[in-house]
Parts: C-alpha cells; structure tokens; sequence
C-alpha cells in the first residue's frame, strides 16, 4: 500500500500516526484514573463513570454558555475554570452518591455493579430532563482549535497536545496524592486491611468518601477535556466506558502505573491496527488480543503482590 | 376461558355498531353544526379502528429515551405540530385527531410491543413512529399482521417496500446519486474516500455509492472505512485521508462519533473549505451537538435544509419555532416526520375512509402541496418523489443551499445494478 508514496510523505504520517497513538493513549489514561482510583482501589464496580464524566462536559458547556454571555472578553480562559468546576460537581456527587449508596453494599461489591448501572441510568436520564435530549455544542475558545503547523505535511491537533498535558498534569497529581500523602497512606492501609485500618484510628468511612469523590472528580475533569475532541449528550457517557473498563482490568485493577501501562500498550495497538485495516477491524483484533492476555494472566499486567 | 374469548370477538363488532348507531341521531340532529360534512362513522371505519363521530385516534412511536431520543426528539415534535395544524383545519373527514404517544425507548423489542399495544388495544388508524431502520425492521411484521399503515420519515437504505409503510423521507438512491453527480461535475472529483459507522445503513449507502463512482463516474474509490457506533476516536483514519489525498471525502458517521469525527478532523488541519466533503448524514440538528465552527464548508445531500426559500417553508419554520422554541432547529428528517400525518389526512381523504386497506390503495399519486421541502407525491413503491439537495453548512449551523435537481428524483428502492 505504500508503493505510491514519497519517502517524505510516509516520514510524516509516521510521525502524524505516533501523535495519533499518543493522543489516544492520553485519552484512555485519562479516562481510566477516576475509575482506576474507584475500583482500583476501592473495589467498587463503578457502571455510573461515563455519567460523571458527562457531569463535567455538561458543567464545562455551562460555564461557556456563562463566560459568553456575562465576560465575552474572558472567553479565552474560561476552560480553565470550566475543569475546575467540572472536578467541584463531579466530586461532590460522587461523594454524595458514595454516602447514600456506595456504602452500604462495600461488602456485596457485585451489588454495586447492579446498583450503579441504575444509578447511571437514572443519570442519564435526569440530563435528558434537564438539559434536554439533544446533543449540546460546546463552543471553544479560539486558541484550542485548529493544529500547530510543524512541516507542510505534520500537523498536530493543539486540543491533542492539551489533552496531553493535563494527562501528564493529573497523573503526576494523584500518583502524589496516593503514594506519598498522608492521606494517600490512610487509603491505602484501608485497601489493604479496613478492620486493622480502623482499629489505628483511621476513619475510613471518612476516607471512602473522599476517596471516591477524588475519583468521580477527576472523571468529572476527564469529561470537561473531552468536550474538545467528543460529544456532550445525555448518554455520551456510554461511549466510554467499556474502553474505560478494559483499560483498567486489562493494567490490574489494584495498580496505577499498571493502568497507565496498559492504555499505553492498548492505544499503540489500536492506533497502529487501524491504520493498517479497517476501525471495526482495528476494535476486534485489539479485544482478541486482551482477551488472549487476560487469560494467561488474569490478574492483569500488573497485579499488587500479595503474600498468599 | 371461551367467555373471555368470545368477548374479544364480539366487542369490536359491537362496538362498531354502537359506534353506527351513535352517528345517526348525531347526523340528523346537528345539521348546521361545524362537522356536518362529515360522514357517517359506520361508511368510513369498516375495520373498527379507533373512529367516533368527532374523533379518530393516531399512534406516535418514537424513543423518547435513550440513545435514539437525541434523533428522534425533532420528529415527535414536528408530528406532533402537524397534528395540531391539521385540527386547527376542522380535522380529518371531519373528526379531530387525537394522538397516543408510546415510547419506544431506543431498543427495538419496545418498538415492536409498543407497536402491537397501539394497534390491538388502542386501535389507532395509522402510526407514524420509528427512526432507525432496526426499530422499522422490528415493528414491520407487527403492522403486517396486524395490518396498520405506518408513516415512516427517515432517510434509509432501501430494499424494502411494504404495503403498510408509507416512507416520507429518501430511499439510498434519492439521497446518494444525484449528489455525487454534482460534486463529480462541480469539484471534479475523481477520486473518493468512504468514512461511515459500521452497521447497515452506511454500508448499503456505500455500496450503492461506490457502484456509482466506479460504473458512472469512472472515478476510484480510494479507501472505504467503517467504525463501530460510538467511536470516538478517528485520528488515524485522519491520517488515511490525508496519506491518500482524496478529491471528496464521503462520510456516513452518525451520532456520538459524528461530533469526534468533525471534532478531530478541524483539529488535524483540515480545511474543509479546501478539502470537499459530502456527507448523507448531518443535518441541522447533528451540527447542534458538532458545532457550525467544526464542520463550516462542508457539504450535506439532503432533501430539505431548514433555510429552504419557499413559501411553504417560511411559514412552517416560524410555526414550528412558535411551537417549539426560538433556539429549536429543524433538519431533513424532522421534516419528512411533518410531512407524515398531511399525507395520512390527505391520502383518508382521497379515500374517504380510514380503513389501513383503501388507505394503502389509495395511497400512490397522493400529492402534497403544503410541504416544506416544496411539493412530494406518493410513488406505487409507497416512497415519495422528492428533489435531491446539496446544501454547505455555515458558521451559524445553517445550510445554505448550493444545488437542487430540475425534477422530482424517482424513489427506487431496489436499485438494478446496485446490488
């Protein structure tokens, strides 16, 4: 197929396809560390993460709505507020959610399965009430579309790059938060023991809560970013996460850095298989290939280890 | 058990002639009254549909939840307004219409219980409901049994033509050809890349259009795509097109993926100003979701955009806004939802009944005048003879109408040589 080309031109789509799989392994991480941090560490089978994502979409296309009708002039900056609010009301649900449901099923974790895919309909169907069931435009601030022109034939998407950057930003953050916080510490001496967790002095109902609402919020960020590359609707929710799910089991649903190196190596091998066939196709070989994995080692690419 | 049974016999019969009974003291004792014209229940209702003297019921069928609703939302809407207007004219034959509406949830078993609910329990005289062609293939053999006349609006593949459907909006042929006509001759392109999402509709679509540019327009098609519904990642089909260079990229991306698709394709560099694009499946509504800024310049093949200059059209627009909305827009396929319960009206009265079967017969060669796309008439293949429009989407999220066909296209829903 690429007997018709010119070296320079297939240099360049080289170059354009790595940026493709970095933007895309970008995306999957982003979209996995809220779920990573729920059901990574906490165990809770979280069907409702695309919602709270949406949460954030639909709060990042209200605060443009806002900054263009009151601060035309601050329209420029809005998103960065937009991220901000998005991880505030995606928090706060998320903890409101944990205090009035989550809690009480920690010791059923299929139940929670059963409980939050109810939650995400009701969700889903309560921004079809409010906000309509039409799908909502979110309109970017002029510097975040169009691409960065590297060469005549390399160009590169700067809403990528962003997305990139906050990726890297919000990875840095958490792996701070979780592994050399106190804080951190107290949710992972929870993880590991409750009962012993709790006979230490730490207040783990106070620590669940919290850290599922750290979760949902950054799902709620990860929402807010995608306005820039997806679409916000009452249930665009849905068309991420099954991606979301396979990244985190497929990296061992315990380990951060085997969550980040799982969407790296699914990204690289959906991004390169579509370029080579067709997306459908691209899809079913990537799923196969997990699959196979998943067989050899169920407990994923990374698994915590634990004395047995 | 048999008690049970025989009830379920006798009761529409008796109903009927209850029904019968009632419109004669109603005939005879209001001779001036406004429904004087209309004729007796008994002569127009020989199947015992849901007619009275002063009222005849309609189903609407459409998913007011789930996926579909963000799609289905404008048809109900725009039924619902004809429906009203239509009562604002004295009615049908001269009853009112009165409208059961079910939900069809976006999952097509609903469709079809829903559809057998309206038809068995409720008795109405036509529905006008579905939008995805595996809602329409699900409801078929219920309207089939059960003989009902579904109005059905939304552009679709073809091969298929039912006597109890009447499809108001573009079999693949109406929709497909003459727009690659015109961007063959206007742009010309010789060669072609195919983007859709992967399931019937896209790929029947691209086969017909890739017969077309291979054996009419002795163009090439340079890359066909498909991705699975939902698909929110499209950079390296991106690099694709740009590798390959096509003259006209050509796309069937429908909902949630088609605002990745536009999304990304500005944020790769590509100038849609430059680089022509004809798509089959955007119109007002889906640029709501993509915004006018991401797909400015693009071309859609439709049959109706809302900034049609017609007479019809400008009084339709401003009603439906009245109705609905300021900020409400109005695409293709909620136009062809409106043009269904005129047609109905139009087609009971050609027949002067509402019996399903005069209905279906009387059907072919009923006109409708007061369309908002112009003027369309009911093929013998219950289609309808619509114009083929090319409009170019705007920063507003507006089309602007760039190319119309001379006549009437013919629907054919079994195209010879493209199968």
């Amino acid at each position: 197929m690429f007997g018709d080309y010119s070296l320079g031109d297939l240099g360049s789509i080289f170059v354009m396809q790595g940026f493709a799989g970095l933007i895309l392994f970008s995306v999957y991480v982003l979209m996995a560390l809220g779920l990573a941090i729920i059901f990574g560490q906490m165990g809770v089978i979280n069907m409702a993460h695309g919602e709270f994502m949406i949460l954030g979409a639909y709060v990042t296309w209200m605060t443009s709505n806002l900054f263009q009708t009151y601060m035309p002039s601050l329209f420029g900056g809005y998103f960065f507020l937009a991220m901000i609010l998005a991880f505030v009301a995606s928090g706060a649900l998320g903890m409101l959610v944990e205090w009035a449901l989550i809690r009480h099923l920690y010791k059923r974790p299929l139940d929670t399965l059963l409980a939050t895919w109810g939650l995400s309909l009701m969700l889903q169907q309560a921004y079809r009430s409010v906000f309509g069931a039409r799908e909502v435009g979110v309109e970017l601030p002029q510097w975040m579309l169009g691409s960065l022109h590297v060469t005549d034939s390399i160009e590169v998407p700067i809403n990528g790059v962003f997305v990139m950057g906050l990726t890297a930003l919000i990875t840095i953050a958490v792996a701070y938060v979780m592994f050399r916080s106190r804080w951190g510490r107290q949710v992972r001496a929870v993880v590991q023991n409750r009962v012993m967790a709790g006979a230490v002095g730490i207040n783990t109902e106070k620590v669940d809560r919290y850290t599922f609402g750290l979760g949902c919020g950054i799902a709620g960020i990860a929402g807010s970013a995608f306005t820039m590359i997806g679409s916000t609707g009452p249930t665009s929710g849905q068309l991420y996460i099954v991606d979301t799910f396979l990244v985190v089991v497929f990296g061992g649903a315990a380990s951060l850095l085997g969550t980040i190196a799982s969407a790296f190596s699914i990204s690289q091998t959906q991004s390169t298989l579509e370029f080579f066939m067709s997306g459908s196709m691209a899809k079913v070989l990537t799923l196969l290939a997990v699959v196979g994995i998943l067989m050899l080692r169920p407990q994923g690419l990374f698994a915590l280890k634990v004395r047995k | 058990m048999s008690d049970e049974a025989n009830k379920g016999l006798l009761s529409p019969l008796r109903r009927k002639l209850l029904m019968g009974m009632a419109a004669v003291p109603a005939i005879t004792m209001l001779p001036r009254a406004s429904f004087a014209q209309a004729p007796a229940t008994s002569a127009v209702n020989t199947t015992g549909l849901a007619v009275t003297d002063t009222e005849v019921t309609v189903g609407i069928l459409h998913s007011a939840t789930g996926t579909m609703a963000i799609s289905e939302t404008g048809s109900i809407e725009a039924e619902k307004l004809a429906i009203e207007q239509i009562n604002a004219m004295g009615g049908v034959l001269g009853r009112k219409i009165k409208f059961i509406q079910e939900d069809g949830a976006s999952d097509w078993p609903t469709f079809a219980e829903k559809a057998k609910k309206l038809l068995v329990n409720d008795k109405v005289a036509a529905i006008m409901g579905c939008w995805t062609s595996a809602s329409r293939k699900a409801v078929l053999p219920v309207m089939e049994q059960y003989n009902g006349m579904l109005y059905y609006p939304t552009f679709y593949e073809g091969l298929e033509q039912s006597k109890n459907v009447i499809y108001t909006g573009q079999e693949a042929t109406q929709q497909i050809l003459a727009g690659l006509n015109w961007i063959a001759k206007e742009k010309g392109a010789k060669t072609f890349f195919f983007i859709g999402s992967d399931y019937i509709w896209p790929r029947t679509s691209n086969k017909i259009a890739r017969k077309h540019v291979e054996n009419v327009l002795k163009g090439k098609v340079v890359g066909e795509e498909y991705y699975a519904l939902g698909s929110t990642q499209f950079n390296s089909v991106i690099n694709k097109i740009k590798l390959t260079k096509p003259d006209v990229i050509f796309t069937d991306v429908v909902g949630g993926s088609n605002v990745a698709f536009y999304k990304q394709l500005k944020a790769a560099g590509i100038d849609l100003a430059k680089q022509p694009l004809l798509t089959i499946s955007v119109t007002e509504d889906e640029i709501d979701g993509i915004g006018g800024e991401n797909i400015a310049g693009a071309y859609a093949c439709m049959k109706y955009f809302q900034s049609l200059d017609n007479a019809n059209n400008k009084t339709f627009v401003p009603a439906f806004k009245k109705t609905w909305g300021e900020k409400t827009v109005i695409g293709d396929v909620t136009q062809a939802a409106y043009l269904g319960p005129w047609l109905w009206k139009l087609t009971v009265e050609k027949a002067g009944s509402f019996d399903v079967d005069k209905i279906a017969a009387a059907s072919p060669g009923v006109e409708f005048k007061g369309a908002p796309e112009g003027y369309v008439r009911i093929h013998e293949n219950h289609h309808l003879w619509s114009k083929t429009r090319v409009g170019r989407a705007k920063l507003d999220g507006q089309f602007e109408l760039i190319y119309e066909t001379a006549d009437l296209v013919e629907p054919d829903p079994f195209p010879k040589g493209y199968q």
